[in-house]
């Protein structure tokens, strides 16, 4: 059976990425809602910020470096690191908290970027995909066990299966497959690529 | 033949991008002075467009311009347009554009428009449309498809009295036709199986939404497009845009998804083409997974009625199908007449009637999903055969190899031939690898409150096609570059088939170069990626060109060294003389081929050519040795591919949740191209199969036919918490001997299996209950295990 509350965290555990909910309290806030029509890429120019509104320019941390950004009070977080800072690894499927796609982590958690506001983000260390590779531009070894057990078909949903994968090994480095197929549950693939995927995750667990 | 590349394993040349997020989509270009637009699209199901007021938007700053049916080419009643044109057909149809210097900006200037919509009736289920005085989803008729003129049916009341609520009335069809005498078949007929059915529409639902980006140079379009093909679309996409194909430039090099949505191109990609050239900036075209629901396709279900007879030794005498096909609004799939096809083949039966009638209804348009009929057709049938073994007190599979095809078996109504089948072979092999006899014994085995299925499943696809043109270089530094017009929908195949012409030129796959992706890079045309085709027909268009390369490099070897082209082979990267001691390297056979010009150079092609192939060797003349050549080899009859799935499942009696345990798969591909992505097709196909067996379907509300099962979870696509931890496959391993390699696809087929094994594992841990429906859903199961009536009426659609 498919769960559609599928959590990114072993049972027992307790989730700690941004909800759906915690989401929309943050648009509440914010005071600006995306509209219902789907994801929309917002106006380049900053407007004067009104009394009381949110510092615009604000400094995050993506993939080890200090990034100074102009970020709008209702900017998701995929917007912000795709449109912003050029890094289009992560990629936006349902825009709703659903696919995983545009998984990231934010202090080594994983996160549905599509639903994060960027503003609620300062603190916290990014890795996007192109932050997964080691220092000296090597493969991770999830990514190279994806290489070796084929785990993509299209590959758009990868760059979000290959963070949930490094994120679920970081926690526990070796899982069984079960721990592993619900620890990558809350990425979709509609190519049906997870038999592949899973023996990636699995391989990898297995290198040293 | 021993080789060096073909059935062996490789790294995917195009992989590493993909796990390190470098790939490019359509979302990821980005042009100076790049805006976006935005659709305005239908908010209801059925109306007449009267006025369409965009004074106010065209106002507001920032606002670009607007894109209306007027400004784009029309296509006659019923196909899809790009734009609704005085009429809208359903929820999420687009009316307009509009470009704006952001999404923002755009999203309100939709917010300004306005439109007076005059609503007409609609329906969402076919067999209401068909009721006498029933709504039509078009003003001009409510049946169409293909060949099957747009036209009104209504059948006659008595036929809806007699059926009453649990039968599919079986009116006047729109196409019928039948082999051999199915009165004579059942009257001999030792069981007859007799059902009604319906099997769910439900979206294509591609990760990557069909999204657009377009910008105009030098008179030529740029279209960065998400497409599953790519040379075989370009034809289509330039009809949508109004441009002869050589004024396109199509880049498409990854594509996130297609699944026979994406095959020949779409009308959406016009849009930012044509939006660009009216307002002349780069456009970006986004597509939210909202919009992508509308647009973006959907398999078309069926309500269905089939009897089929069997001899005492589990033959099928005779078959009789009827289908009703729900066909969205446009007449965009053909599916219902593939089920036919699928009953002609699978079950070789000696008569056989078919009726259909393909119903437009007021709900996305559909197309093509991987497997499209067939694999509506086996999700319900499978577990009917196995109805029909109960009966007959014959083993499951055995009944189903009595049925089953070999190479003398026929399809369709022609009763036409194919080109091999060894699905006998195939069922055989699945009683080993699935342990059979001792697995059956477990049906409906019970443990504690879970109760045991075994299931078999089979696909088929015709898996095959051939006439296509190769096009390969050998450039001045000694490389092959392997010129290929396939498009990249995820199966690896644009990589595999390339590698069989480096493998039939001895050339190492590290020399080898695939040029892919950008028409510029001179791309021939090629098959369609779809009905899975590309393994077996871009193979062997692969062998046409490496055959006409291996004749030019030995006719370059007896220019410069002497003698006849036949006294030479080909050596590692070199062309050496039979007698041994001479030989020329194919970098001088290139350097050569420069200066010698003419068929050699690609200064002259052959005119059997595709003149979007002409205009690919036109791009790269006078840079090497170019052999561009047309797949003649011979080839008659359906080339079939064909598969078979054993499941076993838990079901639990208190929840109704199944659980699928383990998984197995057995191939009649002919030869292994690249068993890696062979392995990925089957699994996947299992997977995917078991979204369409008990989890993925479409919700209309019937009374304001608004759709209700729009995002990924709200239509249940299967997640990893659905798979079996283990999916074991084998393939017959027996060539097709209507392809010089031996190759047939497998694809659609692998979701067919996938699917009925599923279905045909749920009936048998019930005892062989037949739900006749999918997908089958928990409460269903619960209300049959309950002794309660089901939630929905026999032959309703769009149920939860």
């Amino acid at each position: 059976m498919s769960d559609a509350d599928s959590n990114k965290t072993e049972p027992g555990q307790p989730s700690l990425r941004t909800t759906r909910r915690s989401f929309i309290k943050g648009v509440i806030v914010s005071g600006v809602a995306v509209s219902a029509v789907g994801y929309v890429v917002y106006e380049r120019t900053a407007r004067r910020p009104a009394a009381g509104a949110v510092e615009r320019l604000i400094t995050l941390n993506v993939n080890g470096r200090d990034r100074r950004v102009d970020v709008a009070p209702h900017e998701t977080l995929a917007y912000t690191i795709r449109n912003k800072l050029g890094l289009t690894g992560t990629k936006v499927s349902c825009d709703r908290a659903e696919c995983g796609a545009c998984t990231v982590m934010l202090d080594g958690v994983t996160s549905y970027s599509c639903s994060t506001l960027t503003q609620s983000v300062r603190n916290r260390k990014i890795v996007t995909i192109e932050g997964i590779a080691g220092p000296t531009g090597g493969l991770h070894k999830v990514q190279q066990a994806m290489i070796d057990e084929l785990g993509p078909q299209c590959g758009f949903c990868t760059s979000g299966q290959v963070v949930s994968a490094v994120a679920l090994l970081n926690r526990n480095p070796k899982p069984t497959q079960d721990e592993a197929r619900r620890g990558m549950s809350g990425n979709l693939c509609k190519c049906g690529a997870y038999d592949h995927y899973l023996k990636a995750v699995m391989r990898a667990s297995q290198e040293a | 033949m021993d080789h060096k590349l073909i059935g062996k394993d490789f790294v995917v040349t195009d992989i590493e991008a993909k796990v390190t997020g470098r790939a490019k989509y359509v979302e990821d270009f980005r042009a100076d002075g790049m805006v976006f637009c935005k659709s305005l699209t239908s908010p209801i199901p059925h109306a007449k467009i009267r006025s369409i007021d965009t004074s106010a938007a065209l106002k507001m700053k920032g606002v670009l311009g607007i894109l209306t049916a007027d400004d784009v080419p029309q296509f006659p009643p019923p196909a899809q347009g790009i734009f609704a044109k005085d009429e809208t057909f359903y929820v999420g149809e687009p009316i307009l554009a509009v470009a704006a210097e952001s999404e923002e900006i755009a999203v309100a200037a939709i917010e300004a428009i306005k439109i007076d919509f005059q609503e007409l009736p609609h329906v969402v289920d076919p067999l209401e449309s068909l009721f006498p005085g029933g709504p039509n989803a078009r003003s001009g008729g409510n049946v169409a498809a293909g060949q099957i003129k747009l036209q009104t049916v209504k059948w006659d009341g008595a036929d809806f009295a007699t059926a009453g609520e649990t039968k599919l009335p079986l009116g006047r069809p729109a196409e019928e036709w039948s082999y051999g005498d199915i009165d004579a078949g059942f009257k001999k007929a030792k069981v007859i199986v007799e059902e009604n059915f319906v099997t769910a529409t439900y979206s294509h639902n591609c990760m990557e939404a069909r999204s657009a980006f377009a910008y105009w140079q030098g008179g030529k379009c740029f279209l960065y497009g998400s497409n599953q093909s790519h040379t075989a679309a370009i034809a289509n996409i330039s009809r949508y845009i109004g441009i002869k194909p050589d004024q396109l430039v199509f880049l498409a090099e990854f594509c996130g998804g297609g699944f026979g949505s994406k095959i020949p191109g779409y009308p959406n990609m016009a849009i930012a083409a044509l939006m660009s050239k009216k307002i002349n900036r780069p456009v970006m075209h986004r597509i939210s997974r909202h919009e992508e629901y509308g647009i973006g396709s959907a398999r078309p279900g069926f309500q269905g009625y089939v009897k089929m007879g069997f001899a005492a030794n589990g033959k099928m005498v005779a078959a009789d199908l009827y289908v009703v096909q729900e066909s969205g609004p446009m007449a965009t799939a053909g599916d219902f007449r593939a089920a036919g096809g699928a009953l002609t083949l699978l079950y070789q039966p000696d008569a056989v009637r078919f009726r259909t009638v393909p119903v437009l209804t007021n709900t996305v348009p559909v197309g093509a999903q991987r497997g499209p009929g067939e694999n509506q057709f086996v999700s319900v049938i499978e577990p009917m055969i196995d109805q029909a073994a109960r009966q007959l007190n014959m083993d499951r599979i055995d009944i189903r190899i009595i049925n089953a095809p070999d190479s003398d078996g026929k399809i369709g109504q022609d009763r036409g031939p194919l080109t091999s089948a060894f699905q006998k072979d195939a069922l055989a092999k699945l009683k080993i690898l699935g342990n059979w006899e001792e697995r059956k014994k477990r049906s409906g085995q019970k443990n504690g409150t879970k109760v045991t299925g075994i299931g078999i499943g089979q696909g088929f696809h015709s898996a095959g096609s051939n006439g296509f043109d190769g096009l390969v270089r050998i450039t001045t530094d000694g490389k092959l570059h392997i010129h290929t017009g396939v498009g990249n929908l995820g199966t690896h195949s644009h990589y595999s088939t390339a590698r069989v012409a480096a493998d039939l030129l001895n050339v190492n796959w590290e020399n080898a170069i695939v040029e892919r992706g950008d028409t510029r890079r001179g791309l021939p045309f090629n098959s369609p990626q779809a009905g899975s085709l590309t393994a077996s027909t871009q193979s062997r268009t692969m062998y046409a060109a490496a055959m006409d390369m291996k004749d030019k490099l030995t006719d370059i070897a007896a220019q410069m060294l002497g003698g006849k082209p036949e006294d030479y082979v080909l050596g590692d990267e070199k062309v050496v003389s039979k007698s041994g001691g001479k030989s020329i390297t194919y970098q001088q056979a290139a350097q050569k081929a420069v200066q010698l010009g003419g068929k050699y150079s690609g200064k002259e092609v052959p005119d059997e050519l595709n003149p979007i192939t002409k205009s690919a060797v036109a791009m790269i003349v006078g840079t090497g040795l170019i052999a561009a050549a047309k797949d003649k080899l011979p080839r008659v009859g359906t080339t079939p591919g064909l598969t078979c799935n054993l499941a076993e499942v838990e079901i639990d009696t208190e929840t109704g949740v199944v659980e699928i345990k383990e998984c197995f798969s057995v191939v009649d591909v002919g030869t292994v191209l690249f068993p890696l992505g062979l392995g990925h097709q089957i699994a996947s196909g299992q997977i995917l199969g078991i979204g369409m067996a008990h989890l993925e379907r479409h919700i209309y509300d019937p009374k304001l036919g608004i759709p209700a099962a729009m995002g990924f979870h709200q239509s249940k696509v299967p997640t990893y918490l659905d798979i079996p931890p283990n999916i074991q496959w084998q393939a017959v391993e027996k060539p097709d001997p209507h392809h010089p390699l031996g190759i047939k696809g497998v694809g659609e087929p692998a979701l067919g299996s996938g699917a009925s094994c599923i279905t045909s594992a749920i009936a048998d841990a019930l005892g062989g209950h037949l739900f006749n429906r999918t997908p089958v859903s928990a409460d269903m199961i619960l209300n049959h295990l309950s002794g309660r009536p089901p939630a929905h009426k026999p032959l309703q659609v769009n149920t939860v």
